[in-house]
């Protein structure tokens, strides 16, 4: 039980917590909090099969299944905090409170009586009579449930599966093309430029910079843009400029130097 | 023996939880999740009953929940796959053409 009251709050805590953050990765992570401490329940519980389970099915596969698709969506799939409907978020928590205040107290309402335990039916071990239990009773369902895993992967790979509509461009028509957008829009001809190589910093985080002095725009990764922690290379270029202009012998000792230019 | 009361009133707060997250939430991944917390919470529910009762069938029945939940997320999943990538967006209020 001790476990029981140490668990409970953080599962409702970490559960709270899907509500509200705004990354679906934090949630993904906040989900697996909650479905560990659930597998540690279940072994209060007495069942030391679902505690196995739980974890391989649900924290093994299903989560890092989540984690998969959420890897393929993208990192910009942060969640919109602007609301569709309006008051729907008001009238959700509402229905919410009633449903849980309704539930919570039903459920303290009655009394369930002397708890009988599973030490009885336990004693040949859970998992020898999970499986008498399975293959007498449960038999069909247990068979049905095998057709329900063949149609769902089945399905799946359907649904993931894409027919290639046009033949695959092979690498003349790949040039052709780059050569009919540079006539055509004036797109640059080459290869995109390489990131800018500024020793202060890891470079694949920085832009070139362009003879001007502005950031080159394409010679940082969309991803690293997407989430925004490109950095801006004039700042540490001033920055750089700055220190060699007024203190040659401190470059780098002084903290305004270290010009942090993530976040946008 | 202690009572299950506390396990059942736990499930409950979590299905709660889960059912105002689906509410709320915009990105289907994030709504599927709440799905899977409130599958979670009746499992949970589930066993402690079945801690009361002194018989499996609670637990029989939630590892079917877990057979059934595991189908679902694997083509759930791919369905929200297929709409990202025909709509660049994993986001339900986005997938409303049968509104039109």
């Amino acid at each position: 039980m001790i476990a029981f009251w140490i668990l409970a709050p953080i599962m409702v805590l970490a559960a709270l917590g899907i509500l509200f953050v705004r990354k679906a990765v934090h949630a993904a992570l906040l989900l697996a909090v909650v479905m560990l401490s659930l597998s540690v329940l279940y072994l209060v519980l007495e069942a030391p099969f679902l505690f196995a389970v739980q974890i391989i099915v649900y924290t093994g596969a299903i989560l890092m299944l989540f984690l998969f698709v959420l890897m393929l969506v993208g990192v910009d799939a942060s969640d919109s905090v602007v609301e569709t409907i309006r008051g729907q978020r008001l009238f959700a928590v509402l229905g919410g409170l009633i449903l849980g205040v309704t539930l919570v107290l039903g459920v303290g309402q009655i009394s369930l009586g002397t708890v009988v335990g599973l030490d009885e039916v336990n004693k040949d071990g859970n998992i020898e009579a999970l499986a008498n239990i399975l293959f007498s009773r449960y038999v069909f369902g247990f068979e049905v449930t095998s057709a329900l895993l063949i149609t769902a992967a089945m399905g799946a790979m359907v649904l993931a599966h894409r027919e290639r509509l046009t033949p695959k461009p092979s690498q003349a028509d790949l040039a052709a093309q780059r050569v009919r957008d540079y006539a055509q829009t004036g797109l640059h001809l080459g290869p995109l430029p390489p990131p800018g190589v500024f020793a202060r910093h890891n470079a694949v985080d920085t832009p070139a910079l362009l003879p001007d002095g502005t950031a080159a725009e394409a010679s940082v990764s969309r991803v690293l843009a997407a989430r925004g922690t490109v950095r801006s290379a004039p700042r540490d270029v001033e920055a750089v400029q700055r220190s060699i202009d007024y203190a040659p012998d401190t470059i780098g000792d002084k903290p305004e130097d270290r010009t942090e230019g993530g976040s946008d | 023996m202690d009572s299950v009361t506390p396990f059942i009133v736990l499930s409950a707060i979590l299905f709660t939880i889960g059912s105002v997250g689906v509410l709320t939430r915009r990105n289907a991944i994030v709504v599927f999740m709440c799905v899977e917390l409130m599958l979670n919470a009746s499992n949970l529910a589930l066993v402690a009953f079945a801690k009361q009762h002194g018989n499996l069938d609670g637990q029989i029945a939630a590892f079917f929940v877990m057979v059934v939940a595991a189908a679902e997320v694997v083509v759930g999943l791919a369905i929200i796959m297929t709409i990202f990538r025909t709509r660049r967006s994993a986001s339900v209020d986005d997938a409303s053409l049968l509104k039109y």
